[in-house]
Protein backbone atom coordinates (compact mmCIF):
# COMPACT_ATOMS: atom_id res chain seq x y z
CA UNK A 1 0.00 0.00 0.00
CA UNK A 2 1.15 3.32 -0.86
CA UNK A 3 0.43 6.52 1.17
CA UNK A 4 0.37 10.74 0.23
CA UNK A 5 -0.62 13.60 1.40
CA UNK A 6 -1.64 16.64 -1.11
CA UNK A 7 -0.95 18.39 2.18
CA UNK A 8 2.43 20.76 1.57
CA UNK A 9 3.42 20.33 5.34
CA UNK A 10 4.18 16.55 5.02
CA UNK A 11 6.78 15.25 3.28
CA UNK A 12 6.88 11.51 1.79
CA UNK A 13 10.37 10.99 0.79
CA UNK A 14 9.20 7.36 -0.71
CA UNK A 15 5.91 6.18 -1.85
CA UNK A 16 6.56 3.13 0.11
CA UNK A 17 6.76 5.13 3.57
CA UNK A 18 4.42 5.18 6.32
CA UNK A 19 5.58 7.73 8.21
CA UNK A 20 5.66 11.70 6.38
CA UNK A 21 7.84 14.32 7.91
CA UNK A 22 6.31 17.96 8.96
CA UNK A 23 7.92 20.40 6.80
CA UNK A 24 6.95 22.84 9.19
CA UNK A 25 5.91 22.95 12.88
CA UNK A 26 2.11 21.67 13.21
CA UNK A 27 0.20 22.62 15.91
CA UNK A 28 -2.12 20.05 18.35
CA UNK A 29 -5.25 19.74 17.02
CA UNK A 30 -4.81 21.48 12.95
CA UNK A 31 -6.62 18.84 10.69
CA UNK A 32 -4.12 17.88 7.46
CA UNK A 33 -4.94 15.33 4.69
CA UNK A 34 -3.53 11.74 4.91
CA UNK A 35 -4.25 9.20 3.09
CA UNK A 36 -7.57 10.42 2.02
CA UNK A 37 -8.63 11.45 5.37
CA UNK A 38 -8.71 14.70 7.45
CA UNK A 39 -6.25 13.43 10.81
CA UNK A 40 -6.52 15.98 13.52
CA UNK A 41 -2.81 16.07 14.66
CA UNK A 42 -2.72 15.02 18.01
CA UNK A 43 0.10 17.02 19.47
CA UNK A 44 2.13 19.64 18.34
CA UNK A 45 4.87 18.38 15.71
CA UNK A 46 8.13 20.78 15.58
CA UNK A 47 9.45 20.86 11.96
CA UNK A 48 11.33 17.84 10.99
CA UNK A 49 9.84 15.63 13.18
CA UNK A 50 7.75 12.24 11.87
CA UNK A 51 4.18 11.58 11.82
CA UNK A 52 2.24 8.18 11.15
CA UNK A 53 0.21 7.98 7.12
CA UNK A 54 -1.23 4.88 9.06
CA UNK A 55 -1.58 3.03 11.84
CA UNK A 56 1.40 1.32 12.88
CA UNK A 57 0.90 -1.61 15.23
CA UNK A 58 3.45 -3.01 17.97
CA UNK A 59 6.25 -3.89 16.45
CA UNK A 60 5.25 -2.90 12.75
CA UNK A 61 8.42 -1.43 10.89
CA UNK A 62 8.44 2.18 10.87
CA UNK A 63 9.38 2.85 7.18
CA UNK A 64 11.26 6.21 5.61
CA UNK A 65 13.20 6.01 2.47
CA UNK A 66 11.51 2.63 1.55
CA UNK A 67 12.88 1.15 3.95
CA UNK A 68 12.92 0.20 7.75
CA UNK A 69 14.19 2.86 10.45
CA UNK A 70 13.12 0.89 13.37
CA UNK A 71 9.79 -0.54 15.06
CA UNK A 72 7.03 0.54 16.96
CA UNK A 73 7.38 0.03 20.81
CA UNK A 74 3.69 0.37 20.75
CA UNK A 75 0.86 1.40 18.59
CA UNK A 76 0.79 4.32 17.05
CA UNK A 77 -2.56 5.76 15.63
CA UNK A 78 -2.73 7.65 12.39
CA UNK A 79 -0.98 11.67 12.41
CA UNK A 80 0.82 10.63 15.49
CA UNK A 81 4.19 11.91 15.93
CA UNK A 82 6.62 9.33 15.88
CA UNK A 83 9.87 9.72 17.55
CA UNK A 84 11.87 8.29 20.56
CA UNK A 85 8.56 7.70 22.99
CA UNK A 86 6.74 5.26 20.38
CA UNK A 87 9.48 3.78 18.16
CA UNK A 88 13.00 2.17 18.93
CA UNK A 89 16.08 0.98 16.53
CA UNK A 90 16.73 -2.51 15.46
CA UNK A 91 19.94 -1.97 14.41
CA UNK A 92 22.18 -4.39 15.40
CA UNK A 93 25.78 -4.28 14.34
CA UNK A 94 27.29 -7.21 13.27
CA UNK A 95 30.72 -6.61 14.81
CA UNK A 96 31.29 -5.17 17.86
CA UNK A 97 34.40 -3.10 19.11
CA UNK A 98 37.45 -5.18 20.51
CA UNK A 99 38.17 -4.83 23.75
CA UNK A 100 42.08 -4.04 22.95
CA UNK A 101 41.27 -1.14 20.36
CA UNK A 102 39.95 1.44 23.18
CA UNK A 103 41.65 3.62 23.50
CA UNK B 1 13.07 24.56 -23.81
CA UNK B 2 15.62 21.95 -24.47
CA UNK B 3 18.59 22.23 -22.86
CA UNK B 4 21.85 21.74 -24.76
CA UNK B 5 24.27 18.90 -23.59
CA UNK B 6 26.83 19.65 -25.66
CA UNK B 7 30.07 19.53 -24.04
CA UNK B 8 33.64 19.74 -25.00
CA UNK B 9 36.18 18.70 -23.02
CA UNK B 10 40.33 19.12 -22.38
CA UNK B 11 41.68 16.82 -24.16
CA UNK B 12 44.31 14.38 -22.31
CA UNK B 13 47.27 12.01 -23.37
CA UNK B 14 45.58 8.85 -21.61
CA UNK B 15 42.18 9.57 -23.14
CA UNK B 16 40.67 11.22 -20.80
CA UNK B 17 38.77 14.80 -20.86
CA UNK B 18 38.82 17.67 -18.16
CA UNK B 19 35.91 20.25 -17.66
CA UNK B 20 38.65 22.65 -16.49
CA UNK B 21 42.58 23.50 -18.00
CA UNK B 22 44.48 24.49 -14.70
CA UNK B 23 47.53 25.03 -13.89
CA UNK B 24 48.63 23.32 -10.25
CA UNK B 25 51.04 24.46 -8.22
CA UNK B 26 52.24 22.40 -5.28
CA UNK B 27 54.34 22.22 -2.21
CA UNK B 28 55.51 19.21 -1.16
CA UNK B 29 56.12 20.19 2.00
CA UNK B 30 54.91 22.83 4.30
CA UNK B 31 58.04 24.94 4.37
CA UNK B 32 57.64 25.19 0.77
CA UNK B 33 53.82 26.49 1.14
CA UNK B 34 54.31 30.29 1.10
CA UNK B 35 56.35 30.33 -1.70
CA UNK B 36 53.91 28.75 -3.73
CA UNK B 37 51.12 30.24 -2.67
CA UNK B 38 53.29 33.65 -3.52
CA UNK B 39 53.74 32.13 -7.17
CA UNK B 40 49.91 30.95 -7.57
CA UNK B 41 48.31 34.41 -5.97
CA UNK B 42 48.43 37.11 -8.43
CA UNK B 43 47.03 33.93 -11.17
CA UNK B 44 44.10 32.94 -9.13
CA UNK B 45 41.70 34.26 -11.59
CA UNK B 46 43.52 32.41 -14.46
CA UNK B 47 42.94 29.34 -12.98
CA UNK B 48 46.01 28.37 -11.03
CA UNK B 49 45.50 26.59 -8.18
CA UNK B 50 47.35 25.38 -5.03
CA UNK B 51 47.59 22.24 -3.39
CA UNK B 52 49.98 20.22 -1.75
CA UNK B 53 51.35 18.01 1.74
CA UNK B 54 52.76 19.92 4.37
CA UNK B 55 53.93 16.82 6.43
CA UNK B 56 58.08 15.91 6.02
CA UNK B 57 57.83 11.88 6.76
CA UNK B 58 57.08 9.97 3.50
CA UNK B 59 53.41 8.52 3.56
CA UNK B 60 53.14 6.16 0.27
CA UNK B 61 49.31 7.52 0.32
CA UNK B 62 49.73 11.19 0.41
CA UNK B 63 52.40 10.57 -2.69
CA UNK B 64 49.96 8.26 -4.31
CA UNK B 65 47.18 11.21 -3.96
CA UNK B 66 49.47 13.87 -5.42
CA UNK B 67 50.28 11.76 -8.41
CA UNK B 68 46.56 11.58 -9.06
CA UNK B 69 45.73 14.77 -8.31
CA UNK B 70 48.61 16.34 -10.40
CA UNK B 71 47.23 13.59 -13.87
CA UNK B 72 43.96 14.56 -12.92
CA UNK B 73 41.72 15.50 -16.42
CA UNK B 74 40.82 18.99 -14.91
CA UNK B 75 44.63 19.84 -14.38
CA UNK B 76 46.71 21.11 -18.07
CA UNK B 77 50.09 21.57 -16.28
CA UNK B 78 52.19 21.56 -12.99
CA UNK B 79 54.93 23.32 -11.02
CA UNK B 80 56.07 21.58 -8.25
CA UNK B 81 57.85 23.90 -5.12
CA UNK B 82 60.32 22.22 -2.77
CA UNK B 83 62.19 23.38 -0.23
CA UNK B 84 64.95 20.47 -0.76
CA UNK B 85 65.66 18.31 2.64
CA UNK B 86 61.55 16.81 2.55
CA UNK B 87 61.44 13.38 2.22
CA UNK B 88 58.65 13.84 -1.07
CA UNK B 89 60.01 11.49 -3.78
CA UNK B 90 60.06 15.00 -6.09
CA UNK B 91 61.54 13.26 -8.94
CA UNK B 92 59.17 10.41 -8.78
CA UNK B 93 56.14 12.82 -8.58
CA UNK B 94 57.55 14.88 -11.93
CA UNK B 95 58.36 12.07 -14.35
CA UNK B 96 54.66 10.65 -13.86
CA UNK B 97 53.68 14.03 -14.27
CA UNK B 98 55.83 14.08 -17.21
CA UNK B 99 54.44 10.57 -18.74
CA UNK B 100 51.55 11.77 -18.69
CA UNK B 101 51.70 14.27 -21.46
CA UNK B 102 51.56 17.44 -18.89
CA UNK B 103 53.94 20.78 -18.59
CA UNK B 104 56.21 19.99 -15.60
CA UNK B 105 58.90 21.92 -13.97
CA UNK B 106 60.29 21.58 -10.47
CA UNK B 107 61.74 24.33 -8.08
CA UNK B 108 63.86 23.85 -5.55
CA UNK B 109 64.13 26.21 -2.63
CA UNK B 110 67.17 25.54 -1.65
CA UNK B 111 69.15 25.41 -4.74
CA UNK B 112 67.32 28.49 -6.60
CA UNK B 113 68.26 30.89 -3.82
CA UNK B 114 65.70 31.76 -1.39
CA UNK B 115 61.73 32.63 -1.40
CA UNK B 116 62.24 35.72 -3.56
CA UNK B 117 64.15 33.96 -6.09
CA UNK B 118 62.02 31.40 -6.73
CA UNK B 119 58.65 33.37 -5.90
CA UNK B 120 60.15 35.24 -9.30
CA UNK B 121 60.96 32.23 -11.43
CA UNK B 122 57.93 30.57 -10.66
CA UNK B 123 55.78 33.50 -11.99
CA UNK B 124 58.16 33.81 -14.67
CA UNK B 125 57.44 29.85 -15.56
CA UNK B 126 53.35 30.09 -14.87
CA UNK B 127 53.04 33.22 -17.16
CA UNK B 128 54.98 31.21 -19.93
CA UNK B 129 52.85 27.84 -19.35
CA UNK B 130 49.85 29.73 -19.51
CA UNK B 131 50.23 31.31 -22.55
CA UNK B 132 51.59 28.24 -24.25
CA UNK B 133 48.67 26.73 -22.80
CA UNK B 134 46.06 28.34 -25.25
CA UNK B 135 44.58 26.90 -27.49
CA UNK B 136 44.29 24.04 -25.92
CA UNK B 137 43.11 21.07 -27.85
CA UNK B 138 39.41 19.83 -27.27
CA UNK B 139 37.21 17.14 -28.29
CA UNK B 140 33.67 16.74 -27.56
CA UNK B 141 32.72 15.30 -24.24
CA UNK B 142 29.82 12.64 -23.79
CA UNK B 143 28.11 12.77 -20.44
CA UNK B 144 29.42 8.93 -20.21
CA UNK B 145 32.99 10.35 -19.81
CA UNK B 146 32.21 12.57 -16.78
CA UNK B 147 32.57 11.14 -12.89
CA UNK B 148 30.58 12.94 -9.98
CA UNK B 149 31.30 12.57 -6.55
CA UNK B 150 28.96 13.61 -3.62
CA UNK B 151 29.54 14.47 -0.30
CA UNK B 152 27.68 16.59 2.58
CA UNK B 153 28.75 18.87 5.25
CA UNK B 154 27.46 20.98 7.43
CA UNK B 155 24.18 18.73 7.45
CA UNK B 156 20.96 19.49 9.19
CA UNK B 157 17.66 18.21 9.82
CA UNK B 158 16.56 18.84 6.20
CA UNK B 159 19.66 17.61 4.42
CA UNK B 160 18.16 13.96 4.29
CA UNK B 161 14.63 14.95 3.22
CA UNK B 162 15.61 17.53 0.57
CA UNK B 163 19.61 17.90 -1.16
CA UNK B 164 20.49 14.38 -0.32
CA UNK B 165 17.67 12.63 -1.79
CA UNK B 166 17.78 15.33 -4.72
CA UNK B 167 21.24 14.41 -5.38
CA UNK B 168 20.38 10.69 -5.43
CA UNK B 169 17.85 11.12 -8.54
CA UNK B 170 20.32 13.66 -9.75
CA UNK B 171 23.14 10.57 -9.76
CA UNK B 172 20.51 7.74 -11.04
CA UNK B 173 20.03 10.13 -14.40
CA UNK B 174 23.79 10.24 -15.10
CA UNK B 175 24.12 6.85 -14.68
CA UNK B 176 21.41 5.95 -16.83
CA UNK B 177 23.59 8.25 -19.31
CA UNK B 178 26.72 6.08 -18.62
CA UNK B 179 28.19 8.28 -16.17
CA UNK B 180 30.61 7.60 -13.26
CA UNK B 181 28.93 8.31 -10.23
CA UNK B 182 30.96 7.79 -6.30
CA UNK B 183 29.76 8.44 -3.13
CA UNK B 184 31.21 8.12 0.28
CA UNK B 185 31.11 8.87 4.21
CA UNK B 186 31.17 4.91 5.29
CA UNK B 187 31.14 5.97 9.05
CA UNK B 188 27.80 8.04 8.09
CA UNK B 189 26.74 4.62 6.70
CA UNK B 190 26.25 2.91 9.44
CA UNK B 191 22.85 1.25 10.30
CA UNK B 192 21.85 0.63 6.49
CA UNK B 193 24.81 -1.52 5.11
CA UNK B 194 22.63 -4.54 4.74
CA UNK B 195 20.10 -2.36 2.89
CA UNK B 196 22.74 -1.66 0.45
CA UNK B 197 24.20 -4.72 0.06
CA UNK B 198 21.17 -5.60 -1.57
CA UNK B 199 22.50 -3.61 -4.11
CA UNK B 200 25.60 -5.13 -4.95
CA UNK B 201 25.96 -6.58 -8.56
CA UNK B 202 27.52 -9.40 -7.55
CA UNK B 203 27.03 -10.97 -3.76
CA UNK B 204 31.25 -10.82 -2.99
CA UNK B 205 30.77 -7.17 -3.32
CA UNK B 206 27.98 -7.11 -1.29
CA UNK B 207 30.02 -8.65 1.26
CA UNK B 208 32.85 -6.40 0.90
CA UNK B 209 29.83 -3.71 1.45
CA UNK B 210 29.11 -4.51 4.73
CA UNK B 211 32.75 -5.23 5.75
CA UNK B 212 33.74 -1.76 4.35
CA UNK B 213 30.80 -0.21 6.79
CA UNK B 214 31.72 -2.62 9.48
CA UNK B 215 35.14 -0.99 9.25
CA UNK B 216 34.74 2.26 9.88
CA UNK B 217 32.17 1.42 12.59
CA UNK B 218 35.25 -0.02 14.19
CA UNK B 219 37.31 2.88 13.59
CA UNK B 220 35.14 5.44 14.73
CA UNK B 221 34.13 3.33 17.50
CA UNK B 222 38.14 3.20 18.62
CA UNK B 223 38.16 6.93 18.30
CA UNK B 224 35.35 7.34 20.57
CA UNK B 225 33.34 8.98 17.42
CA UNK B 226 29.90 7.65 17.29
CA UNK B 227 27.79 8.63 14.26
CA UNK B 228 23.70 9.17 16.40
CA UNK B 229 24.04 11.65 19.08
CA UNK B 230 21.54 13.70 21.11
CA UNK B 231 21.33 16.73 18.76
CA UNK B 232 20.25 14.50 16.16
CA UNK B 233 17.06 13.54 18.24
CA UNK B 234 16.52 16.71 18.90
CA UNK B 235 16.33 17.51 15.25
CA UNK B 236 13.97 14.85 15.09
CA UNK B 237 16.04 11.88 13.88
CA UNK B 238 15.27 8.89 15.76
CA UNK B 239 17.36 6.35 15.38
CA UNK B 240 20.93 5.24 13.66
CA UNK B 241 19.08 3.89 10.69
CA UNK B 242 16.79 7.15 9.70
CA UNK B 243 19.98 9.29 10.21
CA UNK B 244 22.03 6.92 7.48
CA UNK B 245 19.57 6.57 5.37
CA UNK B 246 19.52 10.45 4.96
CA UNK B 247 23.14 10.25 3.77
CA UNK B 248 22.73 7.06 1.91
CA UNK B 249 19.89 8.83 -0.08
CA UNK B 250 22.71 10.40 -1.94
CA UNK B 251 23.46 7.54 -3.61
CA UNK B 252 20.30 6.93 -5.52
CA UNK B 253 18.83 3.58 -6.26
CA UNK B 254 20.71 2.61 -8.85
CA UNK B 255 23.26 -0.75 -8.58
CA UNK B 256 26.52 -0.28 -6.85
CA UNK B 257 28.81 -1.87 -8.78
CA UNK B 258 32.43 -1.52 -6.96
CA UNK B 259 34.19 0.01 -4.13
CA UNK B 260 37.24 2.30 -4.54
CA UNK B 261 39.90 3.56 -2.10
CA UNK B 262 41.35 6.88 -2.29
CA UNK B 263 43.34 7.47 -6.21
CA UNK B 264 41.52 4.36 -7.75
CA UNK B 265 39.65 5.25 -10.82
CA UNK B 266 36.65 3.56 -11.94
CA UNK B 267 37.42 0.56 -14.59
CA UNK B 268 33.50 1.80 -16.01
CA UNK B 269 30.79 3.95 -15.54
CA UNK B 270 28.37 3.29 -12.78
CA UNK B 271 27.76 3.83 -9.00
CA UNK B 272 30.81 2.87 -6.93
CA UNK B 273 31.24 3.41 -2.89
CA UNK B 274 34.70 5.50 -2.38
CA UNK B 275 35.87 3.55 1.45
CA UNK B 276 38.10 6.51 2.64
CA UNK B 277 38.77 4.73 5.98
CA UNK B 278 42.20 3.80 6.81
CA UNK B 279 42.93 -0.39 6.85
CA UNK B 280 44.63 -1.77 9.94
CA UNK B 281 45.20 0.10 12.99
CA UNK B 282 43.78 3.19 14.32
CA UNK B 283 46.88 6.01 13.87
CA UNK B 284 47.38 9.35 12.26
CA UNK B 285 43.87 10.10 13.76
CA UNK B 286 40.44 11.08 12.22
CA UNK B 287 39.89 9.21 8.81
CA UNK B 288 38.74 12.56 7.24
CA UNK B 289 39.42 15.96 9.34
CA UNK B 290 37.65 17.70 7.82
CA UNK B 291 35.04 18.12 3.96
CA UNK B 292 37.47 19.18 1.87
CA UNK B 293 39.93 15.99 2.43
CA UNK B 294 37.20 13.98 1.59
CA UNK B 295 36.39 16.01 -0.91
CA UNK B 296 40.39 16.01 -2.37
CA UNK B 297 39.67 12.10 -2.45
CA UNK B 298 36.61 12.28 -4.66
CA UNK B 299 38.54 14.37 -6.84
CA UNK B 300 41.75 11.80 -7.19
CA UNK B 301 39.35 9.32 -7.70
CA UNK B 302 38.88 10.88 -11.01
CA UNK B 303 35.59 13.40 -10.15
CA UNK B 304 35.43 16.44 -13.18
CA UNK B 305 32.84 18.21 -9.64
CA UNK B 306 31.44 17.59 -6.74
CA UNK B 307 28.51 17.24 -6.00
CA UNK B 308 28.18 18.87 -2.13
CA UNK B 309 24.10 18.52 0.09
CA UNK B 310 24.78 21.63 2.71
CA UNK B 311 21.98 22.31 5.39
CA UNK B 312 23.57 24.64 7.92
CA UNK B 313 25.55 26.29 4.74
CA UNK B 314 29.02 25.39 3.90
CA UNK B 315 30.56 27.38 1.65
CA UNK B 316 33.68 25.81 0.29
CA UNK B 317 34.65 25.00 -3.02
CA UNK B 318 37.39 23.01 -3.89
CA UNK B 319 41.32 22.49 -5.89
CA UNK B 320 40.91 20.90 -9.47
CA UNK B 321 37.15 20.15 -9.52
CA UNK B 322 34.73 22.47 -8.79
CA UNK B 323 32.00 22.18 -6.39
CA UNK B 324 28.14 22.56 -6.81
CA UNK B 325 26.71 23.27 -3.61
CA UNK B 326 22.94 21.97 -3.20
CA UNK B 327 21.39 23.78 0.08
CA UNK B 328 18.77 21.58 1.64
CA UNK B 329 17.57 24.31 3.88
CA UNK B 330 15.72 26.65 2.30
CA UNK B 331 16.33 29.10 5.75
CA UNK B 332 20.15 28.46 4.93
CA UNK B 333 19.37 29.62 1.08
CA UNK B 334 18.11 32.86 1.62
CA UNK B 335 20.69 33.44 3.70
CA UNK B 336 23.37 32.60 2.14
CA UNK B 337 21.93 32.05 -1.69
CA UNK B 338 25.41 33.53 -2.87
CA UNK B 339 27.36 30.45 -1.51
CA UNK B 340 24.72 28.71 -3.31
CA UNK B 341 24.03 26.75 -6.78
CA UNK B 342 21.06 25.07 -6.18
CA UNK B 343 17.80 25.95 -3.56
CA UNK B 344 16.62 22.20 -2.93
CA UNK B 345 14.78 23.73 0.29
CA UNK B 346 11.95 24.88 -2.61
CA UNK B 347 10.95 21.16 -1.64
CA UNK B 348 9.63 22.30 1.81
CA UNK B 349 8.60 25.50 0.55
CA UNK B 350 6.06 23.61 -1.67
CA UNK B 351 7.82 25.50 -5.08
CA UNK B 352 9.41 22.50 -6.12
CA UNK B 353 9.16 18.43 -5.95
CA UNK B 354 11.89 16.34 -5.40
CA UNK B 355 12.23 14.88 -8.81
CA UNK B 356 12.26 18.98 -10.01
CA UNK B 357 14.79 19.56 -7.91
CA UNK B 358 16.78 16.06 -8.98
CA UNK B 359 16.54 17.46 -12.39
CA UNK B 360 17.74 20.96 -11.67
CA UNK B 361 21.16 19.32 -10.38
CA UNK B 362 21.29 17.23 -12.69
CA UNK B 363 20.84 20.16 -15.25
CA UNK B 364 23.57 21.95 -12.94
CA UNK B 365 26.40 19.25 -14.02
CA UNK B 366 25.93 19.83 -17.17
CA UNK B 367 26.28 23.44 -16.83
CA UNK B 368 29.34 22.79 -15.08
CA UNK B 369 31.14 20.84 -17.27
CA UNK B 370 30.21 23.18 -20.00
CA UNK B 371 32.25 25.88 -17.82
CA UNK B 372 29.80 27.78 -16.51
CA UNK B 373 31.16 28.52 -12.81
CA UNK B 374 29.92 27.53 -9.77
CA UNK B 375 28.88 29.83 -6.72
CA UNK B 376 31.86 28.72 -5.44
CA UNK B 377 34.70 29.17 -7.84
CA UNK B 378 32.84 32.36 -9.04
CA UNK B 379 34.12 33.58 -5.11
CA UNK B 380 37.12 32.06 -5.37
CA UNK B 381 36.84 29.00 -3.03
CA UNK B 382 39.89 26.71 -3.69
CA UNK B 383 40.09 24.77 -0.10
CA UNK B 384 42.59 21.89 -0.43
CA UNK B 385 44.01 19.40 2.49
CA UNK B 386 46.09 16.20 2.45
CA UNK B 387 46.74 13.95 5.44
CA UNK B 388 48.66 10.94 6.49
CA UNK B 389 46.79 7.92 6.00
CA UNK B 390 47.96 4.25 5.11
CA UNK B 391 45.04 1.94 2.77
CA UNK B 392 45.82 -1.48 1.40
CA UNK B 393 44.82 -2.38 -2.27
CA UNK B 394 41.41 -3.30 -3.45
CA UNK B 395 40.27 -7.00 -2.53
CA UNK B 396 39.83 -8.95 -6.00
CA UNK B 397 35.29 -8.47 -5.58
CA UNK B 398 35.93 -4.76 -5.30
CA UNK B 399 35.80 -3.61 -8.98
CA UNK B 400 33.47 -4.77 -12.05
CA UNK B 401 35.41 -6.14 -14.98
CA UNK B 402 36.23 -3.49 -17.59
Amino acid sequence: MEFSSSDARLLFVDPKDNVCTATRAIESGTPVQLSGHTVFISETVPFGFKIAACKIALDDKVVKYGVPIGSATRDIAIGEMVHVHNMKSDYLPTYTLDPRDRP
Amino acid sequence: MTISHKMLGYLRQDGRKGIRNYVAVCYLVECAHHVARAIANPFEERGVHLIGFGGCYPNAYAERMMRKLCTHPNVGAVLLVSLGCESFDRRGLEEAIRQSGRAVHSLVIQQTGGTRKTIDMGRQWIQTTLAMMEPFPTAPMRLHELVIGTVCGGSDTTSGITANPAIGLAFDLLIAQGATAIFEETGELIGCEHIMAERAVTHDLADELIATVGKAAKYYATLGHGSFALGNAEGGLTTQEEKSMGAYSKSGSSKICGILKPGDAAPTGGLYLLDMVPDGPVRFGFPNINDNAEIAELIACGSHMILFSTGRGSVVGSAISPVIKVCANPQTYHRMADDMDVNAGRILEDSATLAEVGREVFESVIATAQGKKTASESLGHQEFVLTYKYFEPLGPSCLPHA
